[in-house]
C-alpha cells in the first residue's frame, strides 16, 4: 500500500454514503458489489446500482461470505445464500429456530448452527450435523480443507464433517463466542464473554490468554499474512503478534490509533499490513501497522461502526454502522 | 451518549414453581388488548397459546463468569438472545423472560448487570414470581428453588386463592413475608391481574427506590425469619461515612455474596445533600446519588438484606460502624 503514504491524511471525500436504514450486521464484497446484511432482514447490494432484497422474514443474526456469495442466518430459521447479481436461494429452513451462526466454506459449502447443533452442508452430497455440549457461539472453517472450529461454553470443538473421526475438544473454562483460525491453520482464537480472548496453539494445545480489555471483544481479524491479530474492545486497536511459531505468549500487543472512544470493529486489508478501524462514534481510520500512520476514512457521526469489509484486491472499503448508515470508499 | 432509563427496553423476569400458573399469566399478558408488543423468551415451546412471532426458545445455560466469584453466574443463552432481539428494536415494547420452575432467578438478573451490551440497551424491570397458594408452604419445605424465587421477587402473585381458606391464605402470606417482606403481594385466581401490576414496576430502577417498605421497618428494625432464609434491616439517624461504608459493603458482598440474594439501601452520607441509593443481587452492586434530601424528610440511612444464614448481629455492628 505504498500509495497510501502519499495520499492526504483524509480520504473522506471519497466516501459515498449509503442510507441503509437498518443496523448493519455484516458486509462482504461479492466481486465489486458491496453486500450489506441488515438487522431488519434485508440485504442491500451496492454496485453500479443499488438493489434491496428481502432475504429474511425477521432479523439477520449472522453473516459470512466469500467472493461469490453472502451467507446469512436469521431468526426466521433460514439460511440464505445471495449472489452479487441479486439471485438468492434458501439453503436451509426450520421454523421456530434461530440460525445463530453461519460460515461460508470451501467449494460452495456452508456451516451454520441453531442452538446446540452445528450443521455442515456441502455443495453436493449429504449434510452432516454435530451436537455440542452447549449453544454454538461461533463457527469458522479452517483456511484449508473441510474442517470446522466451533466455539461454545467451556472451549471449542474441531470437527471434520466428512470424516468418521471423533471431534477434537479444546477446553478452556468460560463462554466462547467468536472464533477464528490463523491463516496458516496453526492457531485458533476465540472471543470470550469476559473482556478477553483465548487461543490454542494447535500442534501442542498450548493455551494463549489475551486479556486486559476494558470491554468485550466483538471484532477481530488477522492481518494479511497473519502476522497480527487486530481486535476491538479497547480505546485503541490492539494487535497481538502472531508472526512467530510460538504465538503471542510473553509478548506485548501493539496498540494503534488511540482515541477517547472505543474501537467497535476492525477489518484487515487483504494484501498489506493495514487495518480499517471503526469506533463507537462512527469514525473510521485506516492505520498502517509498520508506523502507525492514520488516514481518516469516515468522520465521527451517528452510531458505532458495526461492519467493515475490504474488496478482495484491497481497492475498496465498505463501512456499516449500528444506526443504519453505510459507506463505500474506492481508493 | 448515555442512554436514559426510558430508552432502554424493560425486561420482566417471570418465575414460579412448576404448576403455579406462570404460563397462564404469560398468556394473559400477551392476549390482553394493551396495545403493546412483547418479545418472550421461553423454555418450552407450545405452551403459549398466542400467535407471537417474537417467542424465542432458550436453553437456560447458566455459567460462571471467570471473575473469581462463585456466585456470579449468568445466563449465556440470554445474552445471545437479547443481542439477537436488539436487532429488531422497534418491533416490541418489552421483553419477558420466563424461567423454568426449577430455576434460580439470580443468574437471569445478574445477566443484566454483567454484560455490558445487554446492560446498555435493556433494563431489568422486576422479578415477578407466581406462587401457588395451596402448595407453596410445602414447596418452601422441600424445594430450595421455590424459596429462592420468593426471596428474589419484587412482585408476588399469590395464585389459586380459590383453593384455600382465608386462614390458610393468611398463613401462606406470613410465610412469604417471613422470607421477603418487601415484595408486593397480589392475591389472584387463574393468574388474573391487571397488567400494570406486573409490568413497568421499575424495581431495579435506582430513581424509583422511594422508600424501603415502611411496613417492614416498623419498630426500627424488626425482622422476620424462616428456617434459613430471612431478611434483616437496619437504620441509622447518624450520617454515614462513605469511606467506611463502601469498603464495608464491598467486602461484605464479596465474602457473603453467595448467601445474600438481594440488598437495597437508602443512605445519608456526611456533608452530602443527596440521597444515595443502591441495590444489589448477590455480589453485584448498583448505586448512585438519587436526589437531594427534602427538608421535611428525616435523613435516616436504611439498609435491607435478604439471604441465607445471615449473621444479624455482625451485619448490624458492621453497618453501625460506618457512621461518620
Amino acid at each position: 500500500m505504498a500509495a497510501l503514504s502519499s495520499t492526504p491524511s483524509s480520504i473522506t471525500s471519497k466516501l459515498t454514503p449509503i442510507d441503509l436504514g437498518d443496523p448493519v450486521v455484516g458486509v462482504r464484497f461479492l466481486g465489486s458489489v458491496a453486500a450489506f446484511a441488515l438487522g431488519g432482514g434485508k440485504i442491500v447490494l451496492a454496485g453500479e446500482e443499488e438493489r434491496r432484497l428481502d432475504a429474511h422474514g425477521g432479523a439477520i443474526l449472522s453473516v459470512d461470505g466469500d467472493r461469490r456469495r453472502l451467507v446469512t442466518g436469521g431468526d426466521d430459521g433460514r439460511v440464505v445464500e445471495t449472489a452479487g447479481d441479486g439471485s438468492s436461494r434458501v439453503l436451509f429452513e426450520q421454523k421456530g429456530r434461530w440460525i445463530d451462526q453461519v460460515a461460508a466454506g470451501p467449494d460452495g459449502s456452508v456451516a451454520f448452527s441453531a442452538g446446540r447443533t452445528a450443521y455442515f452442508r456441502p455443495a453436493k452430497g449429504d449434510p452432516k450435523t454435530l451436537d455440542l455440549p452447549s449453544t454454538v457461539g461461533g463457527l469458522a472453517f479452517a483456511p484449508k480443507g473441510t474442517r470446522l472450529a466451533i466455539a461454545h461454553y467451556g472451549g471449542a470443538t474441531l470437527w471434520f464433517p466428512n470424516a468418521q473421526a471423533k471431534p477434537e475438544s479444546l477446553e478452556w473454562k468460560g463462554s466462547h463466542r467468536g472464533i477464528l483460525w490463523h491463516p496458516d491453520g496453526r492457531f485458533i482464537v476465540t472471543t470470550m464473554q469476559e473482556a478477553a480472548l483465548h487461543g490454542w496453539r494447535l500442534p501442542d494445545g498450548a493455551h494463549m490468554r489475551m486479556s486486559g480489555y476494558p470491554s468485550r471483544v466483538k471484532s477481530m481479524a488477522f492481518t494479511a499474512g497473519g502476522r497480527f491479530l487486530a481486535t476491538s474492545g479497547s480505546s485503541e486497536a490492539v494487535l497481538w503478534p502472531f508472526g512467530s511459531k510460538e504465538g503471542p505468549m510473553g509478548k506485548q500487543p501493539t496498540m494503534l490509533a488511540p482515541r477517547d472512544v472505543r474501537v467497535s470493529c476492525v477489518g484487515a486489508h487483504p494484501k498489506d499490513e493495514v487495518i480499517a478501524c471503526g469506533y463507537d462514534d462512527g469514525m473510521v481510520l485506516l492505520v498502517r501497522i509498520s508506523d502507525g500512520a492514520e488516514i481518516l476514512a469516515r468522520s465521527p457521526s451517528g452510531g458505532a461502526v458495526s461492519a467493515l469489509a475490504w474488496r478482495a484486491d484491497g481497492g475498496a472499503l465498505a463501512i456499516g454502522t449500528e444506526d443504519g448508515a453505510g459507506g463505500l470508499i474506492v481508493l | 451518549m448515555p442512554e436514559t432509563q426510558s430508552d432502554k427496553i424493560p425486561v420482566t423476569v417471570l418465575t414460579g414453581y412448576l404448576g403455579a400458573g406462570k404460563t397462564t399469566l404469560l398468556n394473559r399478558i400477551l392476549s390482553e388488548p394493551h396495545g403493546k408488543k412483547y418479545a418472550v423468551v421461553v423454555n418450552e415451546f407450545g405452551e403459549i397459546g398466542i400467535d407471537n412471532d417474537l417467542v424465542v426458545g432458550a436453553d437456560e445455560e447458566v455459567f460462571e463468569m471467570n471473575n473469581g466469584c462463585i456466585c456470579c453466574t449468568v445466563r449465556g443463552d440470554l445474552i445471545r438472545i437479547i443481542d439477537g432481539l436488539l436487532r429488531r428494536k422497534g418491533d416490541f415494547d418489552g421483553i419477558i423472560v420466563e424461567t423454568t420452575g426449577l430455576a434460580d432467578p439470580a443468574p437471569v438478573a445478574q445477566t443484566f448487570f454483567v454484560d455490558e451490551i445487554v446492560g446498555a440497551k435493556t433494563s431489568l424491570d422486576a422479578v415477578v414470581t407466581v406462587a401457588d397458594a395451596k402448595w407453596l408452604k410445602e414447596r418452601l419445605k422441600d424445594a430450595p428453588e421455590a424459596k429462592n424465587q420468593i426471596a428474589f421477587a419484587d412482585v408476588i402473585l399469590l395464585n389459586k386463592t380459590d383453593l384455600v381458606t382465608d386462614t390458610e391464605l393468611k398463613d401462606v402470606e406470613m410465610r412469604i413475608r417471613a422470607i421477603n417482606p418487601f415484595a408486593r403481594i397480589h392475591r389472584t385466581q387463574r393468574s388474573d391481574i391487571a397488567i400494570d401490576k406486573v409490568l413497568g414496576q421499575g424495581a431495579f430502577d435506582l430513581d424509583r427506590i422511594t422508600a424501603i417498605d415502611p411496613d417492614f421497618l416498623e419498630g426500627g428494625h424488626r425482622h422476620f425469619h424462616d428456617e434459613d432464609m430471612k431478611s434483616v434491616s437496619f437504620a441509622s439517624d447518624k450520617p454515614l461515612d462513605p469511606d467506611k461504608f463502601f469498603p464495608w459493603i464491598q467486602e461484605l458482598t464479596q465474602r457473603e455474596g453467595p448467601n445474600i440474594l438481594r440488598s437495597k439501601g437508602i443512605l445519608a452520607f456526611k456533608d452530602d445533600p443527596d440521597r444515595f441509593v443502591f441495590q444489589g443481587v448477590h455480589m453485584i452492586l448498583d448505586g448512585d446519588h438519587q436526589r437531594p434530601w427534602r427538608a421535611d424528610e428525616a435523613k435516616t440511612s436504611r439498609i435491607v438484606f435478604i439471604g441465607r444464614h445471615l449473621d444479624e448481629k455482625a451485619l448490624e455492628e458492621g453497618f453501625l460502624s460506618c457512621t461518620a
